[in-house]
C-alpha cells in the first residue's frame, strides 16, 4: 500500500516545465502505387524530463513509424513529409545525416522491436557494449571501460559473469536487459523503447519492465514506451498517448487514461483489456480501420465511433487541452 | 446412453514426449511433455485451457493431439481408440471431427489462392457437398457463424484481409467440417485487442450453440479467465496445477502459478507490481534440461531438499477438482 502510494505520488510529480523532446505536426507517408499511406498524419506531443510516455494503439496505427521518424530512421518507401522534432531545443529535422549520427545513441537511444535478436551472435556481450561506447567516445582505457560495462550490467540487474558471455548463452529476458544496458551506455536523455517486452513470458516481462523503471529512476532518463499491452502501460507509464490511424486522439496522465478516458477509441481500448479480476461479458466492437490511403473527412474515428455526430463527419476535431494536462481530439467534450 | 457417457471424446493418457537422443545418442534430450493426462467429455462442450510460458510443452501437446508428433510413451484416445492405431476410416473421421486453428493468421494461407480455395479444399477432401450450390450454401453458413458474408471475402486474396478476418475465416473453415473438438493454438495472440473479443465470442457461441469443445492453448491467462472452463498450467513439460479456471486464477496454489499470476500487469495504474521480489530471480537458471525433481526448484520461494529428489505428484486441494503438483499440499499421513 505505502509503496504504491509513493509511486503514485512520484508519477504525478513529473515536472511539466522541462520538455526533453518536442514533436510538432509530424507527418510520415508511405508511397504506394495506389497513393500515399498516411501512417503518421499530424502528430504533436512532448516528452518531459524523467517520465515514461506510453505510445499506444493497435497494429498499423503508426506508433512505431512516429518513433522512427523522431530518430529520422524511416525507411523508403516511407518519407517524412512534414513537421518538426526538437531534442533539447535542437531541431533534428534540420540536421545533416552526419550531425544526426553523432546525436543518435548519445542523445537518443533506441531499443528496437525484438531487440534481443539484434545482438551480434559472434561477439561477446562486453565487446558489443564496448563497441557502442567507443564508436561515439573514441578509444577508452581498457580498465575504465571494463568497470563502466560492469557498472552498466549491474544497473540492469545482470550478474557480472554476463560480461564474458555470448548472446546465445543468455535467456530472452537477459538479452533484452543487455540491450537496455547498451541503450543507457552513453547516458542519453531519451530512450525510445519499441515493444521492449513483446516476445517475453509474463514473469520475465515483469523483470524487464521493472529494470526499465529502475534505470529511469537512477539515471533520470525519459522513455518513450511503444506498446499495445495496456496492462504494461498502466504499470510503467507516467502519461499515455493514444494513436489511431496515424492521429493522436488522446494524451493524458496514466491515471486519467485508465479511470476516466474521454475519447471513444480510448474507452474502447480500455474496455477491451481482458482482466483476471472479474469475469465479464466480452465487449464486441464492429468495424475496421478505413483504408489509410483514403482517410474519411472529419474525425478519423467517426466510421467506428458509437457517438458520431454530424460535425464529426465534416470537420476534424483538433487536439485540445480539455483539462490541465489532458489533451483530446473529440467534439464530445468541447 | 450411460455407457456412452463414460467414454470421453478425447483422452490423453500419461503422455510423455522426449526430443533429441535417438540416432545421435550423445545429444542431450529434452523432455517436452512429461506424464500428462487430460480428458474431454463430448457433452457438455467445454473450453479447456492449457496454459504455460514458452517452452512449457503446450504446443507439443497440440501437435501430439493433432497427430503431427507421436508420443514417446502414453496414449491419446479418441472415442476410446488410440489415434496411432486407427483404421483408415477411423482416421478420416478423426481428422474431420478434430480441427485446428493456429496462431499465425498470416502464415496459414497460400498467398496465390483466393480465400474460397480454403473452403473448396475442405469440401472436396471430405466430400461434403454433391454440387456447387450445396457447397456454396455450406460455406455461406460457416461464414455467417463468424459474422461474415461469402460475397465479401471468397473472391479476395489473403493479403486483402486483416489478421482478425483471416483468423475468423480459419474458425469458419474448422466449423464447416462439423467438428467435435477444435484445437486452438494461441488463436488470438496475433490479433489486435479490439478484435480479440470477437474471436473469443465466436468460440463461446460454438461451444454453447453448436456443442463444439475447444482445447485452448495460450500463454495469456486473462483471456483464459474470461472464457475458459477448465485450465491446466504447464511448467517445463510438467503439469503444475489444474482445476476450474476461475478457481485456479483467483486462488492459485502452486508457487509458480502464484508468481505467474502476480506478474500479469494489472491494467490499473493504482495497482502496481510490488517490486524487489522479482528482480532477484536469475531467470537464466530456469533453462530446461533438469531431469529429476521439481522443474520449478531453481526459482521457487518455498523449495525444500526433497523437491530435488523426485518431482512432486499431483495433490488434491480442498475444493473438488483443484490439483497442484507441490509438496506444500501433501496431506500428512497420520
Amino acid at each position: 500500500m505505502s509503496f504504491s502510494q509513493a509511486s503514485e505520488n512520484a508519477r504525478a510529480s513529473v515536472s511539466q516545465e522541462a520538455a526533453v523532446l518536442q514533436v510538432c505536426d509530424l507527418r510520415v507517408y508511405y508511397d504506394t502505387p495506389l497513393g500515399a499511406v498516411r501512417a503518421v498524419d499530424g502528430v504533436s506531443f512532448e516528452v518531459y524530463q524523467g517520465e515514461v510516455l506510453g505510445l499506444v494503439g493497435e497494429s498499423g496505427c503508426g506508433k512505431t513509424t512516429a518513433a522512427m521518424a523522431v530518430l529520422r530512421l524511416v525507411q523508403p518507401p516511407g518519407r517524412i513529409v512534414g513537421g518538426q522534432v526538437f531534442l533539447n531545443g535542437v531541431e533534428l529535422t534540420r540536421l545533416s545525416e552526419g550531425e544526426l549520427r553523432r546525436i543518435r545513441w548519445r542523445e537518443l537511444a533506441l531499443i528496437p522491436q525484438g531487440a534481443m535478436n539484434s545482438l551480434n551472435p559472434v561477439m561477446k556481450v562486453r565487446d558489443q557494449i564496448a563497441d557502442a561506447i567507443e564508436t561515439h567516445e573514441g578509444k577508452q582505457p581498457a580498465r575504465e571501460l571494463k568497470e563502466r560495462i560492469l557498472q552498466l550490467l549491474a544497473t540492469v540487474g545482470l550478474p557480472a559473469r554476463v560480461y564474458n558471455m555470448y548472446p546465445h548463452e543468455l535467456s530472452g529476458g537477459m538479452k533484452q536487459r543487455v540491450c537496455i544496458a547498451m541503450a543507457i551506455a552513453l547516458n542519453p536523455p531519451l530512450i525510445i523503447a519499441d515493444e521492449p517486452t513483446s516476445a517475453l513470458d509474463v514473469v520475465v516481462q515483469r523483470v524487464v519492465g521493472e529494470t526499465l523503471l529502475r534505470v529511469k529512476e537512477q539515471l533520470g532518463v525519459s522513455i518513450i514506451l511503444i506498446g499495445h499491452d495496456m496492462g504494461l502501460q498502466a504499470q510503467l507509464a507516467n502519461r499515455v498517448a493514444v494513436m489511431y490511424a496515424g492521429h493522436l486522439v488522446e494524451l493524458a496522465p496514466v491515471l486519467a487514461i485508465f479511470s476516466a478516458p474521454l475519447h471513444p477509441y480510448t474507452q474502447l481500448l480500455i474496455e477491451a483489456i481482458p482482466t483476471i479480476k472479474q469475469r465479464k461479458p466480452l465487449k464486441l466492437t464492429e468495424g475496421l480501420t478505413h483504408d489509410l490511403r483514403n482517410p474519411p473527412p472529419g474525425c478519423i474515428f467517426h466510421l467506428r465511433c458509437p457517438h458520431a455526430m454530424d460535425v464529426c463527419r465534416s470537420e476534424k476535431p483538433p487536439l485540445r487541452e480539455v483539462r490541465p494536462g489532458h489533451f483530446l481530439a473529440c467534439y464530445l467534450h468541447a | 446412453m450411460a455407457e456412452l457417457q463414460e467414454i470421453p471424446l478425447l483422452e490423453v493418457r500419461k503422455v510423455t514426449k522426449v526430443f533429441g537422443g535417438g540416432f545421435l545418442r550423445f545429444a542431450p534430450t529434452t523432455v517436452a511433455l512429461r506424464d500428462f493426462s487430460l480428458s474431454i467429455q463430448e457433452r457438455p462442450a467445454r473450453i479447456i485451457t492449457v496454459a504455460g510460458e514458452s517452452g512449457s510443452g503446450k504446443t507439443t501437446l497440440a501437435n501430439l493431439i493433432l497427430g503431427f508428433l507421436t508420443p514417446t510413451s502414453g496414449q491419446i484416445l479418441y472415442r476410446g481408440v488410440d489415434i496411432q492405431k486407427m483404421s483408415h476410416q477411423q482416421r478420416l473421421t478423426y481428422r474431420r471431427e478434430v480441427q485446428a486453428v493456429f496462431q499465425d493468421p498470416y502464415a496459414v494461407y497460400n498467398p496465390f489462392y483466393r480465400i474460397g480455395h480454403v473452403f473448396d479444399m475442405a469440401i472436396k477432401n471430405f466430400g461434403l457437398a454433391r454440387n456447387r450450390a450445396e457447397a456454396r450454401a455450406l460455406v455461406e453458413d460457416a461464414l455467417n457463424v463468424v459474422g461474415m458474408r461469402g460475397e465479401e471475402v471468397l473472391e479476395k486474396y489473403p493479403h486483402q484481409l486483416s489478421g482478425g478476418q483471416r483468423q475468423r475465416i480459419m474458425v469458419a473453415r474448422a466449423y464447416l467440417l462439423k467438428p467435435r473438438l477444435i484445437v486452438a493454438d494461441e488463436p488470438v495472440s496475433m490479433v489486435d485487442a479490439s478484435l480479440r473479443a470477437m474471436i473469443l465470442d465466436i468460440m463461446l457461441r460454438l461451444r454453447d450453440e453448436h456443442n463444439i469443445s475447444f482445447l485452448y492453448i495460450t500463454h495469456d491467462l486473462s483471456t483464459a479467465y474470461q472464457i475458459g472452463d477448465r485450465i491446466y498450467i504447464l511448467y517445463q513439460g510438467q503439469l503444475v496445477e489444474g482445476g476450474q479456471t476461475t478457481e485456479v486464477i483467483d486462488n492459485p496454489k502452486h508457487p509458480y502459478v502464484q508468481l505467474l499470476i502476480e506478474s500479469i500487469p494489472v491494467p490499473d495504474p493504482r495497482e502496481t507490481w510490488g517490486r524487489e521480489l522479482v528482480l532477484t530471480i536469475d531467470d537464466e537458471q530456469a533453462a530446461p534440461g533438469r531431469q529429476e525433481g521439481c522443474p520449478f526448484y531453481p526459482r521457487c520461494r518455498f523449495r525444500m531438499a526433497r523437491c530435488l529428489e523426485a518431482a512432486p505428484p499431483l495433490y488434491n486441494l480442498d475444493s473438488a477438482d483443484h490439483q497442484a503438483a507441490c509438496y506444500l499440499y501433501e496431506v500428512p499421513t497420520a
